[in-house]
This record gives C-alpha cells, structure tokens and sequence, in this order.
C-alpha cells in the first residue's frame, strides 16, 4: 500500500493552508510530517484521509486515483490528536465499532469481532479494560484505544495526527517506540504530524519538513539534519546561533571567516546568514586568531553531562549559546561574568532570503 | 468541577454575622418572590375545598383547554426540535457566511415582546394582512384557530433547543464523528450511534425548558387566539378568563395546573444535570 499525493493544494478563505505539495510514501514506510503550528501538516493529513476535500491536485492510494473517494471508502485508519475516543461507549465497544458498522456482506459475526477486539487489546496490552469508559483511562492508554480502533478495520494506511503530543515527557518516549515497533510488525504505509523535530527524527524512515503549507525538504532523518536544504530546515531542527555577513564574489565572508560557498547556496553577491549549532561552537579563554568572538559568560546551565553556555558577543551585544562537554567545561573553569572567545567549527551559509 | 476554592474553610474577611445576614437576605427575598406566591396559589385553589378543584378542571371548557395546550405544545416542541437540532449542527459544524446573523436571529424570539409576536402573524394572516385574501379564498383558517396558536407558539418558543444544543455542540467539536466515518459509518449511523447519543441530556434539556415555555405562553397566543371558549382557549388563556369573571376558585384551580408544569420542569432540570455531570457531559 502506497500514498502518492501530486501537485495537491489547499485555500482556507485567503489563507493558503497546503501549496502544491507532491509527495511519496511506499509500503511498509513511515514518514513524519514536521513542521510548526500553522504549516498546513495536519491539513494534509485530514486531506489524505478524506476529512478535508482539496481545492486541486489528486490523491493517489495505491495507484488508485482516491481524490474524490469519501472517508469510509479509502480504508485509511485515522488517530486524532485527541483521540477522539466515543465517550459514551466502552473501550470494547469504541474498537468493534468499526467491524460493526460494515455492510452486513462483509461484516464479521458477533462472535469474530468479539474475538477480533480481544485480540488488537491485546496487542494494545489493554485487555483488562475492554468494559471501562473511555474518560476512566490515562492518555496513554487512550492513545493505545484509538490505535487499537483504528487497526480495528485493517486499514491499508496509517495516519496520525501529532499522536504523542498530549502526553507526559516521559509516557511519549515509551509510546513513540512502541509505534515504530508495532508499524513494523503491521508492515503498512503510516504517516504521523508532529512538531516535535526530536520525535520525528528518533521515530521516522523519512521526514517531510514543512512550513507555510509547502514542503521544504523530504529525506532521511540523516539527510535532513546533516544538509537542510534550507535556512528554516536548518532552525527547525534544532537550536542554532546565527552570524550575519556577505556572499562576496562566489565566497562567504562572515566577520572575519571567510568559507567556501556551498552548492545550494547560488553565488550572487549579498547578504549571507551563517548558522551553527551550540555543540559546534569553540569556547576558548584565549584568543588564538582573529577570527574568535569576544564574549561574556552570562548564564551555565549545568545539569547532565552537557554544560549549556550562554554567551553575550562583546560586538554586537547578540546572544549565543554554546555546549561543552562536562570534562571540557571543567577544564576552562568558566564562571559568570568570565571573558571568552568563541568561533563556530562548523559554519552553514545561507543566502539571507528567509527570517525567523 | 469545582476547584480547591470551594471546600476551604479558611476564607478572606467576612466575619460570621456578616454571612448570616447574607443568607437570611436572600432567603427572605426568595420566600416573599417564589415560594409565597407558588404556595398561594395552591392555598387559593384548594380554598373551597376538593370539589369545586376538580369540577373547575373537569368543566368541558377548561378540558378543552387542556387539549388544545398539549396539541399546541406538542407539535411545537417536535417542530423546534428538529429545526432546533438542524439549525444546532449547521453552526456547529459548518462555517458559512451569514453564520453570526443566524446566531443572532434565532434569539429574536427571546428579545421581542410576545405580543409583538402575535401581531406578526396577524399582519401576516389577518384578513387584510399579506396571506390574508388568499387563505379567505381557499377557506383557510389560521389565524383565530389551531394553526395560529400552533404558529405562535412555534416562534416564541423557537430559540429553546438551538441555544441548548449550539455552545454544547460548539465544545465537543466534530472529532467522535469524523472518527467514525473514517471508520466506516454512513451519514445516518453517525448521527444516531454518536452525535445523538453525545447531546441527548442537551437536547432533553432543550426540549423540557421548550414545554414548559410552549404550556405557559400567553401573550402570542392571546393575540392570534381570539379566545373563542372551548375552541382556541388554551391554559394560560383559559386563566385569565376566569379571573377577569372573578371565578377565582376556578382560575387558581387551572393555574395550578401550570404551577405544577413548572415545579415538574424543575425537577426533570435538576435530574438532568445530576446525570449528565456523572456521565462526564456539561450542559
């Protein structure tokens, strides 16, 4: 079973919720769809499931052209952020509703769904509580209902709608690993919304990173975090601290470094973001060359083995922050207030066309 | 749900004098506006005695009038359900131009007089009215008959079941639904295994307060009903008739009646909310 989703597009009144998004998904694959409030994610999702018609552009499940087809006929199954559990029915009865609701040709005997439901709660780990209500229940177990429910019909593709995003830190890291070992075993085409970058890169085959309804990047966990294909990919992902400076004839120029340019980046002259991320940042008490920052220690953040520095440049009064090593951090013996020097090791160069 | 605030014993200030004069206020104010005048007329009703109550409500026109109130009431009620319900799920659900404006018009009742009310219907069925001619042709009687008190009553009290349904639907969101047509069910199996059974204790709210209003109008009614007695008399008109004849006896035995309507309402409101809150719903 496969998801294809071609030139699809999306208006909310002048509000332009999904842009001409195209886009893969093969069977047995999980993609996440990340990207923050507002970037027209869950719009896709509800799209492919049918909930939402689209204004242009086709929806392909497996090579079957389903644009126009409504919910029911596309056999997906849907987990909503909320659950969407039916409250005035058990836990047993939210799971059989799918089984029951079939035409009677296909529909399975009372018998069959009764064992059919055991079976998916057990697979849930939930059989105890197939007669509770569903606002008995923690988040976690609910999430682990609607998940059940929505296998419930055997549906031929997944879609969940930011699944982990109402539970405690520590239920989410659980449950985000149960899926990926559940979505193998199912060997079904899933795709998950999320906002959490962390969530998706620890739990998808390939990410898709949106912003403002149209897709930025698709790739691999890898590729998307070692080569964002864009300055918001790259901000997206994960802290960062940003230097202004110049694409001078077909090279960087950003305070004192001067870089190559990389091949995304097309060579016009003008101004050139750099961004670096915190742990690639060199802290040293001395200046060794002329390109270092001067800095201030302003806040250490101590807690774990990474110490988190945030640093105030001595220029330009622009905050930065830096991650050592607790051993690294001893070494320098830093205190609040100390002066330091500071330059990126590692230094990515965008054309300046794109703002926080 | 109540919060911490409620079961605390320590709280800001008021001494406990200041407390007992506050209750003791507002219970005097309830005695002397609720309770005396309900109690008064129970005591005015029964003051000849059990005979002439029960002759007062068995006399053919008072029956009449009984009848006519709970056609009357009936078909309104089952009317303004349904619309109640449609006009409920088209603001809850969709997004549509026009959407405030309809929000706004179905309280119109609520903020026009009754008699006002009325007087819409007579300048749109009287005799020299819009509709009047026509229907005077085609011998139809509305106004003055069944039809109007029907019509009044639907307007007045169309608001009942919408206002109920409308913010109740507007928090549950369309999720369980959406969830099941995902799942498979039609249209029709959505309604009935999930919407209808997530508003139920809404909509009998709804409905109850409906009655209640459509037993008890008066001025509409009064104004398309012409009063013609054992015909389109209905309660709380059939009261009026008596006591302006100064048959009080008789008048308070009738207005019992409606008092006991209310207390019965009151009751079925305060079941309804006990049971809703266990069940997890707000109303």
């Amino acid at each position: 079973m496969s998801i294809e989703v071609r030139n699809l597009c999306k208006q909310f009144g002048s509000f332009t919720a999904v842009d001409d998004i195209s886009l893969q998904v093969g069977t047995g694959e999980l993609l996440a769809l990340l990207g923050p409030s507002g970037s027209g994610k869950t719009t896709l999702l509800r799209m492919i499931a049918g909930l939402e018609s689209s204004d242009s552009g086709s929806i392909l499940l497996n090579d079957e052209d389903a644009t126009k087809h409504d919910p029911a006929r596309r056999r997906v199954g849907f987990v909503f952020q909320h659950y969407a559990l039916f409250r005035h029915m058990t836990i047993f009865e939210n799971v059989a509703f799918g089984l029951r609701v079939q035409t009677r040709k296909v529909r399975l005997s009372k018998v069959q769904i009764r064992d059919k439901v055991s079976q998916l709660l057990s697979l849930v780990q939930l059989e105890r509580l197939s007669d509770h209500y569903p606002n008995q229940l923690s988040g976690g177990q609910r999430q682990r209902v609607a998940l059940a429910r929505a296998l419930a019909v055997e549906p031929k593709l997944l879609l969940l709608d930011e699944p982990f995003g109402a539970l405690d830190a520590k239920v989410r890291k659980e449950l985000r690993r149960w899926l990926r070992r559940l979505h193998d075993e199912i060997h079904i085409a899933s795709v998950f919304v999320t906002h959490d970058q962390e969530e998706a890169l620890e739990v998808a085959d390939r990410v898709a990173v949106m912003n403002q309804g149209r897709l930025e990047q698709v790739g691999t966990p890898q590729e998307v975090y070692d080569n964002p294909a864009s300055a918001f990919v790259y901000n997206f992902l994960g802290n960062v601290n940003l230097f202004h400076g110049r694409i001078d004839s077909g090279r960087a120029r950003i305070g004192a470094l001067e870089l190559e340019l990389p091949e995304s980046v097309s060579g016009e002259d003008g101004p050139a973001l750099g961004y670096a991320r915190p742990y690639e940042m060199n802290v040293t008490r001395e200046s060794k060359d002329s390109s270092a920052i001067q800095a201030i220690v302003r806040h250490v953040y101590g807690v774990g083995p990474i110490v988190k520095l945030e640093l105030q440049r001595g220029d330009t009064g622009v905050l930065l922050e830096a991650e050592l090593g607790r051993k690294q951090f001893a070494e320098l013996d830093l205190k609040l207030g100390d002066v330091v020097y500071v330059s990126p090791r590692n230094l990515r160069v965008f054309a300046e066309d794109y703002s926080i | 749900m109540s919060t911490a605030t409620g079961s605390s014993p320590i709280r800001g200030g008021e001494s406990a004098i200041v407390r007992w004069i506050l209750i003791s206020v507002a219970l005097l104010f309830l005695i002397v506006f609720l309770v005396l005048p309900l109690a008064s007329v129970f005591v005015e009703a029964f003051a000849n005695g059990w005979q002439t109550y029960l002759d007062s409500i068995r006399d053919p026109d008072a029956l009449s009038a009984i009848r006519l109130t709970l056609v009357a009431s009936g078909i309104a009620v089952s009317l303004n359900l349904i619309f109640g319900l449609m006009a409920a799920w088209a603001i809850s659900r969709f997004s549509f131009r026009g959407k405030n404006l309809l929000i706004s018009l179905i309280d119109l009742p609520l903020a026009v007089s009754p008699v006002v009310s009325g007087l819409i219907f007579v300048l749109l069925f009287g005799l020299h009215g819009w509709f009047g001619g026509w229907l005077d042709d085609h011998n139809i009687r509305i106004l003055f008959a069944v039809p109007g008190i029907v019509l009044a009553t639907i307007f007045v009290t169309f608001p009942f079941v919408a206002r109920e349904l409308i913010p109740f639907m507007q928090a549950q969101g369309s999720d369980e639904e959406e969830a099941a047509l995902v799942l498979g069910a039609s249209a029709w199996k959505t309604f009935f295994s999930i919407t209808l059974p997530n508003i139920r204790w809404s909509l009998l709210y709804g409905v109850i307060l409906c009655s209640a209003r459509a037993m008890g109008e008066f001025g509409a009614v009064s104004v398309v009903s012409g009063h013609i007695r054992g015909e389109t008399n209905t309660l709380p008109l059939h009261v009026e008739i008596l006591y302006n004849e100064y048959n009080f006896a008789a008048a308070f035995s009738v207005a019992s009646l409606l008092s006991l309507v209310a207390l019965v309402t009151l009751a079925a409101k305060k079941m309804i909310e006990d049971r809703a809150g266990i069940r997890g719903g707000q109303l």
